[in-house]
């Protein structure tokens, strides 16, 4: 149990000084042009990633199951203009059913 | 600046409420997290206190996973700390844009998680220090709870996935996506397909997390020149 206990609070620790560093070291300075142009494309890398790896991503494999149905679903959704609540609604729903009937 | 000094009320109570959706997705998630750490042994009081000082999806379920794989305390740390290595460029980009000294501003970056982020991205690699901090707030809340709720009723795990609310978050990363790149140009649309290719590639062979924070280096088509 002692090692749990271990882990929580090391990996506490390393969260919040990951979480500071960048805080820290830049501080309030202004970021050079060509800085903010690499950040500026930080979050469309990241948030693509952060989708092929949550729908596709299963224990080290990339496999094509239910969840890719749901959120196949969402970004048609999305496509067609729909409400972001709705579109994840649907992920949801579609995955359930797919699951429950496939 | 985009906050004037002694304002931005406004810009914590919009923030919370942009991310009262994501607390919801953050709740759904931490009732699975608290049935899976009770599922593995770990009692009632570690996998709440685990979610009140480390508030971070990713970290904890890596953590589970490889303790619960027999795994050691050393691969489980730093599975999680992998998991968690995309939070530094993101520091990063957020770090002009808040307040205070060094203290201060390394505590106001403990609100950075990945909804809060990017809702608070308000392009050109700006960001809303307020609404950041707001939209963490509900996340926060819903992180604790859930967890709690997942400790105490740990008979439901099925059904968070027989409803399909493992989804929830990588559809809301696609919209938040969807927003990114109608904003962002060919070039958002080029930093995400190249950091779809590299995390599809990479997801077969790298630890979890790598992946991801791998495919932060698209964002480097940044310092090509302007199209």
């Amino acid at each position: 149990m002692s090692a749990l206990w271990v882990a929580i609070v090391a990996v506490t620790l390393a969260s919040a000084a990951i979480k500071a560093a960048g805080p820290i070291l830049v501080g309030g300075r202004e970021l050079p042009p060509q800085v903010n142009a690499v950040i500026a494309l930080l979050a469309p890398a990241l948030l693509a990633a952060l989708v092929v790896t949550e729908t596709f991503g299963d224990d080290g494999h990339l496999v094509l199951d239910e969840r890719a149905l749901g959120v196949g679903a969402a970004a048609v959704a999305l496509a067609l203009r729909a409400p972001v609540l709705l579109a994840v609604a649907l992920a949801a729903l579609v995955t359930a059913l797919v699951r429950l009937f496939g | 600046m985009r906050n004037e000094a002694g304002r931005g009320g406004g810009g914590y109570l919009a923030g919370a409420r942009a991310g009262l959706p994501f607390a919801l997705a953050a709740g759904v998630v931490a009732i699975s997290f608290g049935v899976l750490a009770r599922s593995l042994g770990w009692g009632v009081l570690a996998p709440i206190v685990f979610s009140v000082i480390t508030f971070s999806a990713s970290a904890q379920f890596a953590v589970a996973a490889v303790l619960g794989a027999g795994g050691g305390v050393f691969a489980a740390i730093a599975a999680a700390v992998l998991l968690n290595a995309r939070f530094l460029p993101m520091g990063a980009a957020v770090a002009p844009f808040l307040k205070g000294g060094p203290l201060r501003r390394a505590l106001e970056g403990q609100a950075i998680v990945d909804a809060s982020w990017a809702l608070a991205n308000r392009g050109g690699g700006r960001f809303d220090r307020e609404f950041m901090i707001g939209a963490t707030v509900p996340q926060f809340a819903a992180w604790i709870v859930g967890t709690v709720v997942g400790v105490l009723a740990n008979d439901v795990v099925g059904d968070v996935e027989r409803l399909g609310l493992d989804v929830i978050f990588p559809a809301f990363f696609l919209a938040l996506l969807v927003v990114e790149l109608k904003s962002g140009g060919r070039r958002a649309i080029a930093a995400a397909a190249i950091a779809v290719a590299l995390a599809a590639a990479l997801v077969p062979f790298a630890p979890p997390g790598v992946p991801v924070l791998a495919a932060c280096v698209a964002a480097l088509l940044g310092l090509r020149g302007r199209s």
